[in-house]
């Protein structure tokens, strides 16, 4: 109970090379394999996760230039370095970089980055690698509560502000992931708990669809679009409202690093080496949904990107080590839907795919992976 | 031992609840059973409940324990499956909710003590098992070092050294790099145990800590753990399974059993042959308190085969004759020899002198009696000594009544 932290080992202080370091009293002597053999791990583990921030962040760094030139006015990098470095102006090149696609890649960045981690927090929370925002069904509360906070404010004449839709996503958000945790409790299995969320989701859209049945036509417009999920059509505004809510969130999120890496070996166990098991679990939800509701009230529900890029992370890190992977894992979702995004748009150009339909291309293999390698495990 | 007994008898409340005051609480009596030198009442007792009910939800699956846990002494809870064992220890490491009663660590009540002061003087040990992914050994009992670590869970040297220093004693050293998913359930458990050592705890819960683990290992885990108790102090609160274990290591024993401690005191009293049998319904007559083991049953029937034997030489047939279910007399025998100790527990009939005595005509002729029942004899010894030299005369009237004799089990199915 005392503050200072005594060692276990009484000849602790004796710097002992590893060779000649007695043992005191081993079970049993395993043989010196060349892994046992290998020293000064940590510092390898660390230094392969920071070659794998640096790689995750270069490959962002060129999908953020090559989303601003690619398009259906092209431009070479050179311009478009001059045009952003010369701030604003009358020029058409100017426009199209700074009212669309500039906003455009950062907001798929940003928020590709906080579904990944969104769906990260919620693997370590239910325990279960294909856990993320989409098939739990959050995204899509998240997609129906801002839906019906749209038509209901354009019914009062209103417009939806971008905090106003962050607060009814999240609301949407913690609704579903509340409808998960009783379902979790109640049927205790893993797979049940996916086909839940996937039900719970589909009952939401098929709800959303119905709204926007119903609307008129001029909301039709706006709804359409942002209901399958994408980054068209974002705003500074918007970008600054969810850079702000995904920043501060995130700062939270890495900060419960050290109890989360408890927690990813068992609730027992997490208690017992001092974690208050339970405050933990509501932050974990809270922060989850404050992510993935931040990410669907602007772009949408968007699909795979919070199982895929986390577990592209953790496998590239080596390691399911918080402090490790969670920078990876946020870097590995904006890649992720920075690269998808501008196949979206320009892969059949002049017509824009969905970024759902890019991401699910590339995301449910992971995922199929995911369940067979599971599979092989028992 | 029978004063002994009488004594610890004591202990063993009637069932009225709600009695404090009335009844010796073990903290109260100054016994001494293995529990470390010192005054009690001199260092806070480690753990101590008082009145403790435990169970899930409002069921109270245990109710009325009182337990005292001194510094340094090693207690074990024995019982039959279900019993609350382990819903005891999840209560005393605070993972439940007393359902009544108080739980005193070193002094204060569980349940003020924040999280990780609590976990800098206990840790606990489940037998959950957690599927893990791309997490090292060396990850999990880092993981101990949580307590003490700063806010982004960075070990410092000290704590890479006390992580280090744990492994090595549990053997895990060498796993460190390995994925805890892909490692034995022995070798996981040996990792867990690591890291519950490397948490430094002044007292230390364990369900069923052996298991999973082979004999080396288990052995070698009771001994780790009873030097931590001497050296550092540590106490330990642990369920066994294993009574022959539970005899061997614990300092006193606590048995569970219809949800009350029936009995708390010294292994030996705790597992004596009447409250092994209360405890887990087994046959009195098949359980060894010297060795805390239990053995199959006796084959039922009446003595088909004679076995003279002595000083060791009929266990191996003794056994085989149980395993085939041929039922089995067994003379003249002394009881402390080790054939003798078997025989009362496998042979239908057994024939006995008083040890270091020579053997008597009358325990001869009881024994012919029961070889002249029987289709067979088989004789392990070669020859006789001063004290049995008339065990010779069975094999003369085997001989003389036409019953084949013969050297060892085998030639038995010749016979037949």
């Amino acid at each position: 109970m005392t503050a200072h932290r005594p060692c276990l080992d009484h000849s602790a202080a004796d710097p002992a090379p590893e060779g000649q370091r007695e043992r005191p009293r081993p079970l049993d002597d395993f043989p010196a394999s060349s892994r046992s053999a290998r020293s000064g791990r940590m510092p390898a583990r660390r230094l392969r996760a920071l070659a794998v921030w640096a790689a995750l962040g270069c490959a962002l760094a060129i999908l953020l230039v090559a989303g601003i030139c690619i398009g259906s006015v092209g431009a070479t990098p050179a311009e478009v370095l001059d045009s952003i470095l010369s701030g604003p102006d009358g020029t058409t090149l100017s426009q199209i970089v700074w009212q669309i696609r500039l906003p455009r890649v950062l907001a798929s960045a940003i928020l590709g980055g906080a579904l990944s981690l969104s769906g990260f927090l919620l693997q370590t929370f239910f325990n279960n690698p294909i856990a993320d925002p989409f098939v739990l069904g959050i995204s899509s509360g998240a997609r129906l509560a801002v839906a019906l906070a749209m038509i209901v404010l354009l019914g009062a004449r209103q417009v939806l502000t971008p905090w106003g839709s962050v607060a009814a996503a999240l609301a949407g958000s913690l609704a579903t992931m509340g409808a998960a945790l009783v379902l979790a409790r109640r049927v205790r299995t893993q797979s049940m708990l996916i086909i839940a969320g996937i039900m719970v989701g589909y009952v939401c859209s098929a709800a959303t669809n119905f709204l926007i049945a119903f609307a008129d036509d001029q909301d039709i417009v706006n709804l359409q679009s942002w209901s399958q999920g994408s980054f068209s059509g974002s705003s500074w505004s918007d970008l600054g409202v969810a850079t702000a809510a995904i920043v501060a969130v995130s700062i939270v999120v890495f900060a419960l690093s050290k109890p989360l890496g408890a927690y990813q070996l068992g609730e027992a166990f997490a208690h017992s080496v001092g974690v208050d098991v339970r405050r933990l679990r509501v932050l974990i939800v809270l922060v989850s949904s404050l992510l993935s509701a931040t990410v669907t009230a602007f772009a949408g529900p968007i699909s795979f990107v919070g199982i895929a890029a986390p577990h592209l992370a953790r496998l590239a890190v080596g390691s399911s080590r918080p402090l490790l992977v969670m920078p990876a894992c946020f870097l590995a979702g904006s890649v992720f839907c920075c690269g998808c995004d501008l196949l979206a748009r320009t892969l059949f150009s002049p017509v824009e795919l969905s970024v759902s339909a890019v991401t699910a291309v590339f995301g449910a293999p992971v995922v199929i992976a995911l369940m067979l390698r599971r599979k092989g495990y028992r | 031992m029978m004063d002994l007994r009488a004594r610890q008898d004591r202990c063993r409340r009637p069932a009225a609840p709600h009695a404090h005051g009335m009844r010796p609480h073990p903290a109260d009596a100054s016994t001494g059973d293995g529990a470390p030198s010192g005054a009690p009442g001199d260092t806070p007792l480690a753990l101590e409940t008082r009145g403790l009910a435990v169970g899930h939800a409002s069921r109270a699956l245990v109710s009325d324990v009182d337990l005292a846990v001194r510094p340094g002494e090693l207690l074990v809870l024995v019982g039959p499956n279900g019993s609350g064992k382990t819903t005891m220890l999840r209560t005393i490491a605070g993972q439940l909710k007393a359902l009544g009663g108080s739980i005193m660590l070193f002094g204060r009540a569980l349940d003020t003590i924040p999280g990780t002061e609590r976990a800098r003087t206990m840790a606990a040990l489940f037998t959950d098992r957690h599927k893990t992914d791309l997490i090292t050994c060396q990850d999990i009992v880092e993981a101990g070092r949580h307590p003490y670590t700063g806010s982004l869970g960075v070990l410092s040297p000290e704590d890479r050294r006390c992580v280090r220093e744990a492994m090595e004693a549990t053997g895990t050293w060498g796993l460190r790099d390995r994925d805890a998913a892909h490692v034995s359930d022995g070798q996981r458990q040996r990792v867990l145990i690591a890291r519950a050592l490397c948490q430094e705890p002044k007292l230390l819960v364990l369900d069923e800590p052996t298991s999973y683990l082979d004999i080396h290992s288990q052995i070698g885990m009771l001994q780790l753990l009873r030097n931590r108790a001497r050296e550092r102090r540590m106490a330990v609160v642990a369920s066994l399974h294993d009574i022959g274990m539970a005899l061997r290591a614990a300092d006193r024993i606590a048995c569970i059993h219809g949800g009350r401690v029936i009995f708390q005191g010294a292994p030996d009293a705790a597992l004596s042959t009447e409250m092994v049998s209360r405890l887990y319904g087994v046959e009195p007559a098949s359980y060894d308190p010297v060795s805390g083991s239990v053995e199959l049953a006796r084959p039922a029937g009446e003595p088909q085969v004679f076995v003279i034997a002595g000083g060791g030489t009929g266990t191996s047939t003794f056994r085989a004759l149980q395993r085939r279910g041929i039922p089995f007399a067994a003379g003249v025998l002394y009881p402390g020899d080790i054939d003798g100790q078997l025989a009362a527990r496998l042979a239908a009939t057994a024939i006995f002198a008083a040890d270091f005595e020579p053997v008597g005509p009358e325990a001869v002729d009881r024994a012919k009696e029961a070889l002249l029942a029987c289709r067979a004899v088989v004789c392990l010894r070669s020859s006789f000594g001063a004290m049995d030299a008339r065990n010779a005369e069975l094999l003369e009237a085997a001989r003389a009544a036409g019953i084949p004799v013969c050297g060892d089990i085998g030639q038995l199915d010749g016979l037949a």
